[in-house]
C-alpha cells in the first residue's frame, strides 16, 4: 500500500490544525481514511506564541519613534528581546508540558522536532539582534557574539555540574573538557576557578598554574575602552603569551600547552577541539576571540565562510540552519529572509523579523512583481493564515491593519467568511467592521443575522440587526411581517417591541406606519376616540399607510363611526370617503370577476356608516349653541 | 494596582468568575473558574491562586493561576455562575444548560446535570440554527436562563423538567439576566429594554418595562446594587453605561459614556458597592469609584446593610444615595480608572470579590489582580 502522509513537524502554521487524509491506492479498493490531526500540546503552545507575539507586534506598530537614534535602538532591541523572550517561554511550556504527558516513541520525536526548531528560530533571531537591530560596532560586537554562543551551547551545563558535583573534581575524566570549553568561550574567571582545584591537587604543576592563570586574568576584554586602545593592549598580551609557549613553560603539561595555544589563537589547536565546540559558529566567534577582537562587523563574512570551510571540512554539506546564519554573516538581509521562509515553511518567524528589521530601516523597499514589499507580504501571508484558523482570525486583523497597501482587501475578503455561529461573534465581526468603516460588510453580516432571526420567528431581533445597518428595505420588511401577523390573527404579536419603538420607528416607512398603526389601538383602547380618528385619517391622507392596507383601516373606521356620539367632523367624513372611492376605483377593473361577498359587504356597510355619519355631523355642525 | 498576574491559557476566556466565600469569610477568593468560547473544543476549567506570599509548587512565580482540573465543554461558554461551593452552571450556545460538580478531593470536575433543550426556537424544521443560552443566575437551589429564543427558564438544581417557562418572552433575544429580589429577575434584551419579572404572577408579562431614551442601542449586561435594590446598572452595545431606579420612571437616571465598543459586563463591588467595574469590546477595563473620600481606604467588612433598604431616605448617608443616582457625575467625585494599559483584543468578561479582580480577554489570557484597592 502506497500511502501519501502528511510530516506532522513539518508547519508550525495555525492552519496546521485541518484534517488530513490518507489515501491508500491499493489494489481495487479506493478507501480514503480521514485523520484528524490531535489537538497536539504543541498546538496549544504555538497559540501562546502568536497571541503574546501579537501584543508585541500591535505595541510595536503603535508605540511613538523616539527621535533620538540611541534611545530608537534601544526601543527595538527591547523589542527584539521581548520576541525571543516569548519564543524561549515558549520552548520552556513544551518542556514542561512533554515531561508532564507519557509521549509514545513517534509522538516525543515529533514533539522533540518542535523544540528544535524553536531553539532554532531563537538562535537566528538572536544572531540577527545582534548584527542587524543593535548594530554592533566593533568591540563590543565580540562580546556579543559571546553572549549568544554561551546561551546556545547547552551541553556545557550538564557537563560543569557532572565535574564539580563529584568528589574530585580535577581528576574527573570531563575535567579538561570543561575547561577547555571554558576558555573556548572566553569565560576565563570560571576556567581560572576550576583550573585552581586542579593546582590544588597537583602541587607540582603550581608554577605552570600560576602563570596560565595570571595570562587568563590579564587577557584584554570589554567595552569600555576605544578601540586602539583595546588593540594595543591585546597586542602586548599576545606576545606575552607567545613567549611563555616558546620557551616551553607549559610543554610537560599538554593539556595546558593546548589551552595557552587557544589562547594564541593557533586555528589548529581550537580545531582539535571540534567535539567540544560541536558548531561552526562556536569555532568562528573562538577564533575572532583569540585571533581578531577587534572584528569589524563588515569583516564578518571571510571568517565566517573560511570558519565554515574549516570546521566542516571536505565530508559534511552545510544544513539549512548554517546556510542561514552565513547568510546573517555576509549582512544579506534578503537572503536571509528568503532562507528562512523556505527552511520553516512557517511564517510567524519571518513576518515578525522582517516587520521588525524593516522598523529599523534595513530594508530596501523594492518592490516585489506584485507591487506590496517584501514586508507587506510576509505580514499578508501571516495574517491569511490566522484567519485560516477557527479561532486565532481576531489576531489577523490587526496584522492586515498595519499593511497599508493590500491590508484592507485581504480584510474585507477574509471576514466575510467567518462563520457566525452565535450573535455574540457576529456582534464582535461586526464592531471590526465598523471601526474600519467597512460599509458593505456590515450590511452583508447584518442581512445575514436579520434573516436568520426572521426565519426563526424572532421579529425584535431581525428589527434589531437591520436598526444596526440602517437598512431601511428590511425593516419594511419585518413591519411587512408584523401587519401580515396582525391582519391574520387579528391582534398583534410582540407588543413589547412595537408599543417601544422610539425614534427607530423612523427606519422606514413601514415602520413608521406599524408604530402609529399600534398606536392608533392604544388610543382607540383608551377611548381617546377624536385622536384616534385624527391618527388614523393622517395614516392614510400621508400616504404613511400601504395601500394594501387602506381596507384595513377603513374597516377599523367603523367603530368609530358607529359610536353613539360624533367623532369625525365632515371634512374627515368627506375625505374619508374620498379615500374610500380611491380604493373602490382602482380594485373595480381589477376585480370585478372575483368579487369577494365579504369584500363587497364592508365596501357597502362602510358606505352606509360614512352616509350616516356625515348626515349627523352636518346637522351637528350646522346647530348654533346654546338657544 | 501594580500586582497583577497574567497568564496564557491558549484559548479564548469568554467567562470568569470568583468561587464564592462560605458565609462571613474574611480571606481573599483562592479559586476561580473560567470557560472559553470559538474553539473546537472549548473547556470550562477551575484555577487556584495561591497566596501572594508563597511560592508556587515548582517555584513558579507567585500568584499565577494554576489549572486544577478541566472538562470539556459542548459549544461555547456563553454564561456560567457558581451554584454553590462545589457546583457551576454553564450556559452553552447550542442552547443547553449544564451544572458542573468540581471535586475537590481529586481535583476533577464533572457533568452533574443538563438540561438539554433549554432554549431552542420553535419550529425546529424551519428553525436556523439553534438558540444559544445566553445568560444564567442562580440563586441556591433556583436557576433562571435566558437566551436568543427570548424564553425564560426557571429551573431547579434538583429537578429534570423546568419549573416554570415564559416562552416568546421577549420577541427580541434576552442577552441577561440577574435576580432583583427572591421572586423577581431583571432582564435585559437586544433593543434596549430592561423588564422586570415576577415569578409570583401566573401570566407570562413583565412586570415592568423600562427603555432607553434615545435610539434603542441592544443592552448587553445587567446588575443590580448589593444593598440599595432599586438601583440597576446596565451596559449597552454603544458602550454606555446606564444607572436606573427602578422605583421611579421608565427612563434610565443617568447615562455615563464609556467605552467605544459594546460593554459586555457591569459588576458592582459585592462588599464595597460604591466600585463599579465595566468591561468591552474595546479591550478596556474601567473601575468607577464613587466613594467620597478617595484616599480613605474602604473597609470589606463593612456590608452595606441590607436593612438600610427599608430604612426612609432621611436615614440613608446622603452620599451614599446620591453617589449613583447623583444626575450629574461631575459634581460627586467619581474616579474613573482604566485598569488596562496597553490594550489590544476585547475584555469579554470579569468578576470581583474582596480584593481581588479577575478577567479574560480574547487575546486569550488571564489575569488576576489581589490587590485591588491597595
Amino acid at each position: 500500500e502506497d500511502f501519501k502522509f502528511f510530516h506532522p513537524a513539518e508547519a508550525i502554521s495555525p492552519a496546521s490544525n485541518s484534517h488530513h487524509f490518507l489515501f491508500s491506492a491499493a489494489t481495487g479498493a479506493a478507501c480514503v481514511f480521514v485523520v484528524r490531526r490531535d489537538q497536539d500540546i504543541y498546538m496549544e503552545t504555538l497559540r501562546k506564541l502568536f497571541n503574546e507575539s501579537h501584543g508585541i507586534f500591535v505595541g510595536l506598530q503603535r508605540c511613538e519613534e523616539e527621535r533620538a537614534a540611541r534611545a530608537r535602538n534601544a526601543q527595538l532591541v527591547q523589542v527584539s528581546k521581548n520576541y525571543r523572550s516569548v519564543i524561549r517561554a515558549c520552548m520552556e511550556d513544551m518542556h514542561q508540558a512533554a515531561s508532564k504527558s507519557v509521549l509514545s516513541g513517534q509522538r516525543f520525536s515529533a514533539f522533540f522536532f518542535q523544540v528544535s526548531i524553536l531553539s532554532a528560530m531563537e538562535l537566528i533571531w538572536n544572531l540577527c539582534e545582534i548584527l542587524f537591530v543593535e548594530a554592533a560596532p566593533a568591540g563590543p560586537l565580540l562580546l556579543r557574539l559571546l553572549d549568544w554562543v554561551q546561551l546556545h551551547i547547552c551541553d556545557v551545563d550538564n557537563m560543569v555540574r557532572e565535574v564539580l558535583s563529584s568528589e574530585n573534581p580535577s581528576k574527573h575524566k570531563l575535567f579538561w573538557n570543561v575547561v577547555d570549553i571554558f576558555v573556548l568561550q572566553g569565560r576565563m574567571d570560571e576556567a581560572r576557578h576550576l583550573l585552581s582545584k586542579e593546582a590544588i591537587a597537583n602541587p607540582t604543576s603550581m608554577k605552570m598554574y600560576k602563570i596560565l592563570d595570571d595570562l587568563m586574568k590579564k587577557m584584554p576584554l570589554g567595552n569600555t575602552q576605544t578601540l586602539t586602545e583595546m588593540e594595543l593592549k591585546w597586542q602586548h598580551w599576545h606576545e606575552e603569551c607567545q613567549r611563555y609557549l616558546q620557551d616551553g613553560t607549559f610543554a610537560s603539561n599538554s593539556h595546558m600547552e593546548s589551552i595557552c595555544k587557544i589562547l594564541l589563537g593557533d586555528e589548529n589547536a581550537i580545531l582539535e577541539k571540534k567535539e567540544l565546540m560541536t558548531t561552526w559558529y562556536h569555532f568562528l566567534v573562538t577564533r575572532l576571540l583569540y585571533s581578531h577582537p577587534t572584528v569589524k562587523p563588515m569583516e564578518l563574512r571571510f571568517y565566517a565562510q573560511s570558519s565554515m570551510d574549516m570546521f566542516l571540512g571536505e565530508e559534511s554539506s552545510p544544513e539549512p540552519l548554517d546556510t542561514i546564519l552565513m547568510a546573517a554573516f555576509e549582512f544579506e538581509l534578503h537572503q536571509v529572509i528568503k532562507e528562512c521562509s523556505v527552511a520553516l515553511s512557517n511564517w510567524w518567524f519571518v513576518a515578525h523579523l522582517t516587520d521588525l528589521l524593516d522598523h529599523c530601516k534595513l530594508l530596501q523597499s523594492h518592490n516585489l512583481y506584485f507591487g506590496s514589499n517584501m514586508r507587506e507580504f510576509l505580514l499578508l501571508e501571516y495574517a491569511s493564515g490566522l484567519f485560516s484558523h477557527h479561532s486565532l482570525w481576531q489576531l489577523g486583523v490587526d496584522y492586515f491593519d498595519h499593511c497599508p497597501e493590500y491590508g484592507r482587501v485581504y480584510l474585507e475578503l477574509h471576514i466575510e467568511r467567518i462563520p457566525l455561529n452565535t450573535e455574540q461573534k457576529a456582534l464582535k465581526v461586526l464592531r471590526i467592521c465598523e471601526q474600519r468603516q467597512m460599509h458593505e460588510q456590515v450590511r452583508s453580516i447584518c442581512k445575514i443575522m436579520a434573516m436568520k432571526a426572521l426565519r426563526n420567528n424572532r421579529l425584535g431581533s431581525a428589527l434589531s440587526w437591520s436598526i444596526r445597518a440602517k437598512d431601511a428595505a428590511f425593516a419594511t420588511l419585518i413591519s411587512d411581517r408584523f401587519l401580515k401577523d396582525y391582519c391574520e390573527r387579528g391582534c398583534f404579536s410582540d407588543l413589547d417591541l412595537i408599543d417601544n419603538l422610539g425614534p427607530s420607528m423612523l427606519l422606514s416607512d413601514r415602520l413608521t406606519f406599524l408604530g402609529k398603526y399600534r398606536e392608533f389601538h392604544r388610543l382607540y383602547g383608551e377611548k381617546r376616540f377624536s385622536e384616534a380618528a385624527r391618527l388614523l385619517l393622517m395614516l392614510m391622507t400621508a400616504h404613511i399607510a400601504p395601500c394594501s392596507f387602506w381596507m384595513t383601516l377603513l374597516t377599523d373606521a367603523l367603530p368609530l363611526l358607529e359610536q353613539k356620539e360624533v367623532i369625525f367632523s365632515a371634512e374627515q367624513t368627506y375625505e374619508l370617503m374620498r379615500c374610500l372611492e380611491d380604493l373602490t376605483a382602482g380594485k373595480l377593473d381589477r376585480q370585478k370577476f372575483q368579487d369577494d361577498d365579504v369584500e363587497t359587504m364592508k365596501v357597502e356597510m362602510l358606505r352606509l356608516a360614512l352616509a350616516r355619519n356625515l348626515a349627523r355631523v352636518i346637522v351637528k355642525e350646522g346647530t348654533l349653541e346654546g338657544s | 494596582m501594580e500586582e497583577v498576574c497574567a497568564r496564557f491559557v491558549s484559548q479564548k476566556i469568554s467567562k470568569a468568575r470568583w468561587r464564592p466565600l462560605p458565609g462571613a469569610a474574611l480571606q481573599p477568593p483562592d479559586l476561580f473558574a473560567t470557560g472559553s468560547w470559538d474553539n473546537e473544543d472549548n473547556r470550562v476549567s477551575v484555577w487556584s491562586v495561591g497566596d501572594a506570599g508563597s511560592a508556587g509548587l515548582n517555584g513558579e512565580y507567585q500568584g499565577e493561576p494554576q489549572l486544577l482540573c478541566d472538562i470539556r465543554h459542548d459549544g461555547d461558554v456563553m454564561d456560567m455562575q457558581f451554584l454553590d461551593q462545589e457546583r457551576i452552571v454553564v450556559a452553552s450556545s447550542t442552547g443547553s444548560v449544564t451544572v458542573f460538580r468540581h471535586h475537590q478531593n481529586n481535583q476533577t470536575l464533572s457533568a452533574n446535570h443538563r438540561w438539554e433543550n433549554a432554549h431552542y426556537h420553535a419550529d425546529q424544521y424551519t428553525a436556523c440554527g439553534g438558540a444559544a443560552c445566553t445568560g444564567v443566575i442562580c440563586n441556591n437551589p433556583e436557576i433562571v436562563t435566558v437566551g436568543e429564543d427570548g424564553r425564560i427558564n426557571l429551573f431547579r438544581a434538583d429537578q429534570k423538567e423546568a419549573v416554570r417557562t415564559i416562552d416568546n418572552a421577549d420577541s427580541s433575544t434576552l442577552h441577561a439576566v440577574t435576580f432583583l429580589r427572591t421572586t423577581e429577575i431583571l432582564t435585559v434584551n437586544s433593543i434596549g429594554q430592561l423588564k422586570i419579572w415576577d415569578f409570583r404572577q401566573q401570566r407570562n408579562e413583565p412586570a415592568q418595562i423600562f427603555s432607553l431614551t434615545g435610539d434603542r442601542v441592544p443592552l448587553h449586561c445587567v446588575d443590580r446594587h448589593p444593598s440599595q435594590q432599586h438601583i440597576v446598572a446596565t451596559g449597552g452595545q454603544d458602550g454606555m453605561l446606564s444607572i436606573w431606579d427602578i422605583r421611579q420612571g421608565t427612563m434610565p437616571v443617568s447615562l455615563l459614556n464609556a467605552h467605544e465598543a459594546e460593554m459586555w459586563e457591569v459588576h458592582f463591588h459585592p462588599s464595597n458597592p460604591d466600585h463599579l467595574f465595566t468591561c468591552s469590546e474595546d479591550g478596556s477595563l474601567w473601575h468607577w469609584d464613587t466613594s467620597t473620600d478617595v484616599s480613605e481606604k474602604p473597609s470589606f467588612l463593612h456590608q452595606g446593610g441590607r436593612s438600610t433598604a427599608y430604612i426612609s431616605h432621611s436615614t440613608i448617608n446622603q452620599s451614599v444615595v446620591s453617589a449613583w443616582l447623583s444626575n450629574d457625575p461631575t459634581k460627586d467625585r467619581m474616579e474613573i480608572t482604566n485598569l488596562i494599559p496597553n490594550q489590544t483584543l476585547s475584555v469579554n468578561t470579569l468578576d470581583v470579590l474582596g480584593p481581588c479582580l479577575v478577567y479574560g480577554t480574547d487575546a486569550e489570557a488571564i489575569y488576576v489582580n489581589r490587590q485591588l484597592f491597595a
